[in-house]
């Protein structure tokens, strides 16, 4: 079995690593197109006026979301591609396929792009349903794009379960994939249904935004890092996988029934607020025990390593993931301050955290391992003048962003929902008080310097590694 | 439910520890095999025990079970009285006052609710406003937006309308024409009948018993 996860000298790419590497191009071309729209949405703050007849908020924020959904996705499914053929020792099975597929997925968000921002809404009808928007926040994708995701990670999951079959030997990173793939693709159906109860459309509907983001995807990072760190520090695969079984049994062990979280006040019964309190509450330990793991692994190799700019992101991403989704989330995830800050800003503040902390760090980490053994010679170790900054001034443009979300979350949750009691006219009162209208400009300007952080990172991805260094 | 959240906790716990324990036998806590006995069990008792509680939700959540209103609570006035004991908001079902000059029927406020559910979805509405709490956070809360009391104090006096769901109506048909705070809602071009069913449908989801979510709605002003 490989374990050196480089291919030998001069050894072209397999063909699924061919595939990763377009899976991350439109990956990072889509996290530029979420960075536009987040700005324009920001702008929207500061001005509403700003093309509300052209190019509304809702308009923005559907692209801003589903952009970064989409893009982390990929980047994600990117990585598998990527280290799937080199964990089995052979060509993935079924390449020809998955490759068809991906060319229809990259299509199909083309069209789903042009009919969010040229058609936008539709009548009230099963019609606006299947072809232009689905309307429920992050899986707006209309029925029939959710139909080809299916087949996608459907195809996905056969080119996982048939190239361990062929290998004839199936690791624990192996199994917990499959494991976790399976989760991930049955749970996306259970968000396509339309219903008229509100309360029971929530409740499956995070079936899938809660059991994807905060239980499968951690998984699959889970997964995606262990590979990366064995690639990056030669971290021994025995101490990868008993991690790895460790994250997911709290994972899965605290964020299954954490899903409790969002059932506090949708309509569903009482007990899930002492259940959903107590096992998200929870959910930090596995983030803890990733930040333990990076800081060991990290220091006992003192940082050497065949590659920088990936070592750092996944630092980044242990950090970031504990930060964002376990201290922001935790910050509000109790009922008893959850009544209060629910859906105000501060839900935001951690949403910007802990996306970025978790997934963006990971699929950054995948890419600039790529990019290191797409390129000849291969340079070791991979390093440049340009990664360290876009590294920090995207991490300090990250922390400004979800700062000024938490300040004016703050001031939402004291103004409109302590003070005033939750009305239309208590939410005009919170979003126009000084200590929110204040923040609208810190964000935009946050994200301008995180605008600045994306350009800096794509010219050093197009760059990095082409000139020289020692051969491998 | 026979069982309390506490009890429900401490099993799950108790029986994922106890049977990762008891498989793993002759195996030390660094082992591997320790810890993929425990994911797999964590995993699935935590799976078996979602699954239970949803057949459970399920059944109270139904329209008309209790928690989530009958269809045809839009034909009642809805309040929301504090309950002591709770210390929280409960909805309440008070007279009957028809809904656009008409009592509907069981399967008529059903059709009319689910035409304002589509809606709802057709104009992507969660992408500014939040319903349940769970949306944007651009535009206010639509839990409550029925009992709001800014339609009778603000907008049926600017609107000349004589009943909330007329003010509505006539709010909703162009928001751009009577910007309420700084933020612009754009006119989403609904028609007579899809505004008649959206509005339906925030009077029925205003009676859906949310624990107690918006806090204090209406109190403090």
């Amino acid at each position: 079995m490989a374990t050196s996860f480089a291919r030998p000298k001069g050894l072209p790419l397999y063909e699924s690593q061919k595939l990763a590497l377009a899976y991350f191009a439109v990956a990072i071309v889509l996290f530029g197109a979420q960075l536009i729209f987040g700005l324009l949405a920001a702008y929207q703050y500061i001005n509403p006026s700003f093309a509300l007849d052209q190019l509304p908020f809702m308009t923005n924020r559907t692209l801003h979301v589903n952009a970064m959904i989409v893009w982390l996705l990929v980047g994600l499914m990117g990585g598998v591609y990527w280290f799937l053929p080199l964990e089995t020792g052979r060509e993935v099975v079924g390449i020809k396929l998955a490759k068809f597929i991906w060319w229809v997925i990259v299509a199909g968000v083309g069209v789903v792009v042009l009919v969010y921002l040229f058609v936008q809404t539709g009548h009230g009808n099963a019609f606006t349903l299947w072809f232009i928007n689905e309307g429920r926040e992050y899986v707006e994708a209309p029925r029939w794009a959710d139909l080809a995701i299916v087949a996608w990670v459907a195809i996905f999951l056969y080119n996982v379960i048939a190239t361990t079959l062929a290998a004839r030997r199936i690791t624990g990173l192996l199994g917990v994939l499959i494991f976790d793939l399976v989760a991930l693709g049955a749970l996306y159906t259970a968000g396509m249904h339309y219903t008229v109860n509100v309360t029971m459309d929530q409740y499956l509907w995070w079936w899938v935004v809660h059991l994807w983001v905060e239980a499968t995807w951690e998984v699959l990072v889970g997964v995606v890092m262990g590979w990366s760190l064995m690639y990056l520090l030669g971290s021994p695969r025995k101490l990868i996988e008993t991690w790895l079984f460790l994250e997911v049994a709290l994972v899965f062990g605290t964020g299954i029934l954490g899903l409790g979280h969002h059932y506090f006040w949708i309509g569903t019964p009482e007990y899930w607020i002492g259940l959903g309190g107590f096992f998200s509450a929870l959910e930090p330990l596995p983030l803890v025990a990733m930040v333990v793991h990076a800081v060991y692994d990290a220091g006992a190799h003192r940082l050497h390593t065949v590659n920088r700019p990936a070592l750092f992101w996944a630092i980044a991403q242990a950090f970031g993931n504990f930060i964002g989704a376990g201290v922001w989330g935790f910050m509000q995830t109790l009922p008893q301050i959850n009544m209060y800050s629910h859906g105000t800003q501060l839900a935001a503040a951690h949403g910007h955290l802990a996306f970025f902390g978790a997934y963006v760090g990971t699929v950054l980490t995948l890419v600039y391992i790529a990019v290191q053994n797409a390129r000849r010679p291969i340079q070791i170790p991979l390093d440049s003048k340009y990664w360290s900054w876009a590294y920090a001034l995207m991490i300090l443009a990250i922390f400004g962003i979800a700062g000024s979300f938490t300040i004016s979350g703050f001031a939402q949750t004291m103004i409109e929902r302590a003070e005033l009691g939750s009305t239309w006219f208590a939410f005009i009162q919170s979003y126009t008080h000084p200590w929110y209208t204040n923040t609208h400009a810190w964000r935009f300007g946050f994200g301008l310097l995180f605008l600045a952080a994306y350009l800096i990172l794509v010219y050093d991805l197009l760059t990095i590694g082409r000139k020289g260094g020692q051969r491998a | 439910m026979d069982y309390s959240w506490i009890q429900i906790a401490v099993a799950a716990i108790f029986f994922s520890a106890v049977i990762t324990l008891v498989l793993s036998r002759g195996y030390g806590w660094l082992s591997p095999t320790f810890w993929r006995n425990a994911a797999v069990v964590s995993s699935l008792i935590m799976t078996f025990i979602l699954l239970w509680l949803t057949f459970d939700t399920a059944n109270q959540i139904r329209a008309g079970a209790g928690r989530v209103p009958a269809w045809t609570v839009i034909n009642y006035e809805i309040k929301l009285v504090w309950d002591a004991k709770k210390r929280r908001q409960v909805p309440a079902v008070g007279q009957k006052t028809g809904f656009f000059g008409k009592v509907w029927d069981e399967e008529e406020a059903y059709k009319l609710i689910n035409k304002g559910k589509m809606t709802l979805q057709s104009r992507n509405c969660m992408e500014c406003h939040t319903i349940l709490g769970n949306g944007a956070y651009y535009a206010p809360d639509l839990t409550r937006a029925w009992l709001d009391p800014w339609w009778e104090e603000r907008i049926m006096p600017i609107t000349g309308a004589k009943s909330r769901e007329e003010a509505m109506k006539i709010w909703l048909s162009d928001p751009r024409k009577l910007p309420q705070g700084s933020r612009r809602m754009p006119n989403l071009h609904f028609s007579d009948e899809e505004l008649t069913a959206l509005i339906a449908f925030l009077k029925w989801m205003s009676a859906i018993d949310t624990n107690g979510f918006p806090p204090r709605f209406g109190i403090a002003q």
